[in-house]
């Protein structure tokens, strides 16, 4: 008896509730779309400025201030991250210093810092390498460059530490143990394994910083944000040329994630799964 | 070949290393036993400069190590001259500790080529020969974590050979393996010593000792309690607490 039971054909429970939410979700996707379909908007213009010079030019200085900005971050973090671990108490302090200057203040309050220099050092002298008036070096871009660079530099410098403290003590002496410098153990042996650590958060600021970019049209940076204003201040077309920027954030954003999940692979070499 | 006198090493309050003195001559094989938290690890990463040395001296090659004696006082080295007194002494830990984002062969010509500022060709050539001679000729191209324990630390003795080393080190570098890994493992060594290499060994493989090592040391408590000839230390040994250990070990 018992033996029949066991090889009855079975049947699956119905889950009522999925349909239900799929269907609600659905539909007001749908009063989304129609509502903006038949809104007070000229899609028609939309597609026209979508690929306007100054958008792209807009577009192009975007990526490139994201890319820059992230190196300088990077560059900071490393730097910081390795004077935070290091055994010198005055050189710990200096990035702990750092790291709570600027993490703990806005960053588009430090943006116009760093773009109103002029007013408290009006002249920008290394003797014998840079005498010039500070407001010509300090344009849009070095000051945004600054800005997203060295904030991003403390978040960075966090990340760092927690990826070179992630990698075993072991690896360190084993490279002492072949005669490898304190900085080529660093560089050949640390760094390469705190990367995998390191990446996945570094991907994600990255993505954050090609959305921070669009502050520094607060300091006339010609950024895409900023040449999609610039329309609508002549044109109008507020909504349009914002949606324009949306999709061109969309557009960078998704692409970036594309490199992540490269260079992610890149770093896992050697790691089983 | 390499002399310790009076070594002390503290941890803080704790005193781990209370006046170790021992003497290896050149192709001598040097085993070293006793129980667990004697110290015996500390001593090799104080020769290898893993550690600072709080009293005494050890003279590798009579270099004196981790200073220079100037005016009457001992001044301690900078990083890269430390740096450079640890290319002779390879060392072979008991967690392998390979490179893990490096092929085996890779982990190989690392030191040679970053360190020794070999040739990448020159490198690769004798870096084959060293797997060869630890048996991996095939395994070149696998990352450590394909690899088995056995394998893996035959890799890293094949890493401390590239350095050209005129000392090593083994601290129980069969002690993290499964016991049928274990053979492989001493059989390299084995061949290393017969090749007359200079050896200081930790290990808990007492038929290794016996049949490998010129000298062995008992110690206990951050002491040599007991050091002679393996017949001696391992098969008669004076101490009573040598004794004791070597029957809890059998
Ligand atoms: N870095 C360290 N800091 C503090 N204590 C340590 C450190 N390394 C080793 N010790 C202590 O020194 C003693 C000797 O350790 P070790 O040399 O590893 O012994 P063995 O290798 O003989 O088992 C142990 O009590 C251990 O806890
Ligand atoms: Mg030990």
């Amino acid at each position: 008896m018992s033996l029949d039971v066991a090889h009855l054909p079975r049947v699956a429970r119905k889950h009522y509730g999925r349909y239900v939410a799929a269907v609600v979700v659905v539909a007001v996707l749908v009063a989304i779309v129609v509502s903006f379909a038949g809104g007070q908007i000229e899609w028609s213009v939309v597609g026209q400025y979508l690929t306007a010079r100054a958008i792209l030019t807009g577009v192009v200085n975007t990526f490139v201030m994201a890319v820059f900005a992230m190196i300088v971050g990077l560059a900071l973090g490393v730097l910081f991250a390795v004077m935070r671990m290091s055994r010198n108490p005055v050189t710990r302090g200096v990035s702990y210093l750092y790291t709570w200057i600027f993490r703990g203040t806005p960053q588009l309050l430090q943006l116009f810092l760093w773009f109103n220099l002029a007013l408290v050092f009006p002249y920008f002298v290394i003797p014998g390498i840079v005498e010039a008036r500070t407001v010509d070096l300090m344009t849009p871009f070095v000051a945004a460059l600054l800005g997203l660079g060295i904030c991003q530099g403390a978040y960075t410098s966090e990340v760092v530490r927690g990826g070179i403290l992630s990698v075993d003590h072991g690896q360190t002496e084993a490279a002492q143990a072949i005669g490898m410098t304190r900085f080529q153990t660093l560089r050949r042996i640390v760094l390469p394994q705190a990367m995998r650590v390191i990446l996945p958060p570094i991907g994600n600021e990255f993505i954050s910083m090609v959305k921070l970019t669009s502050l520094a049209s607060a300091i006339q940076y010609q950024e895409v944000l900023h040449s999609a204003q610039n329309i609508y201040y002549a044109n109008n077309r507020v909504m349009e040329l914002l949606f324009v920027a949306t999709f061109w954030y969309l557009i960078v954003v998704s692409l970036l994630s594309l490199g992540q999940l490269v260079v992610e692979r890149r770093f896992s070499r050697g790691v089983k799964r | 070949m390499i002399k310790a006198v009076d070594v002390h090493k503290r941890f803080g309050a704790h005193h781990v290393l209370k006046g170790i003195s021992l003497e290896v001559a050149a192709g001598e094989v040097l085993c070293v036993i006793g129980p667990s938290g004697s110290g015996k690890s500390t001593f090799l990463r104080c020769i290898n400069q893993l550690e600072t040395i709080d009293e005494g001296a050890v003279w590798v090659d009579d270099e004196l190590l981790g200073y220079v004696e100037r005016d009457g006082k001992l001044h301690q080295l900078s990083d890269a001259q430390i740096a450079r007194q640890r290319r002779p002494i390879g060392m072979v830990f008991q967690r392998f500790n390979l490179f893990p984002h490096m092929t085996a062969l890779e982990n190989v010509v690392e030191g040679p080529i970053r360190v020794l500022r070999e040739s990448r060709d020159t490198a690769h050539a004798r870096g084959l020969e060293l797997l060869e001679r630890v048996g991996l000729q095939d395994k070149g191209g696998a990352y450590p974590s394909t690899l088995s324990g056995g394998q893996q630390q035959r890799v890293a003795i094949a890493r401390a050979l590239a350095m050209r080393p005129r000392l090593m080190l083994f601290d129980e570098p069969t002690s993290a393996l499964d016991p049928e890994l274990v053979g492989e493992v001493l059989a390299v060594m084995r061949d290393l010593a017969g090749s007359g290499m200079t050896m200081i060994v930790v290990t808990h493989e007492l038929g290794f000792a016996k049949e490998v090592a010129n000298q062995v040391v008992f110690m206990d408590d951050g002491r040599v309690v007991e050091t002679g000839p393996p017949d001696q230390v391992l098969v008669n040994p004076a101490h009573e607490r040598t004794k004791t250990f070597l029957s809890a070990v059998l």
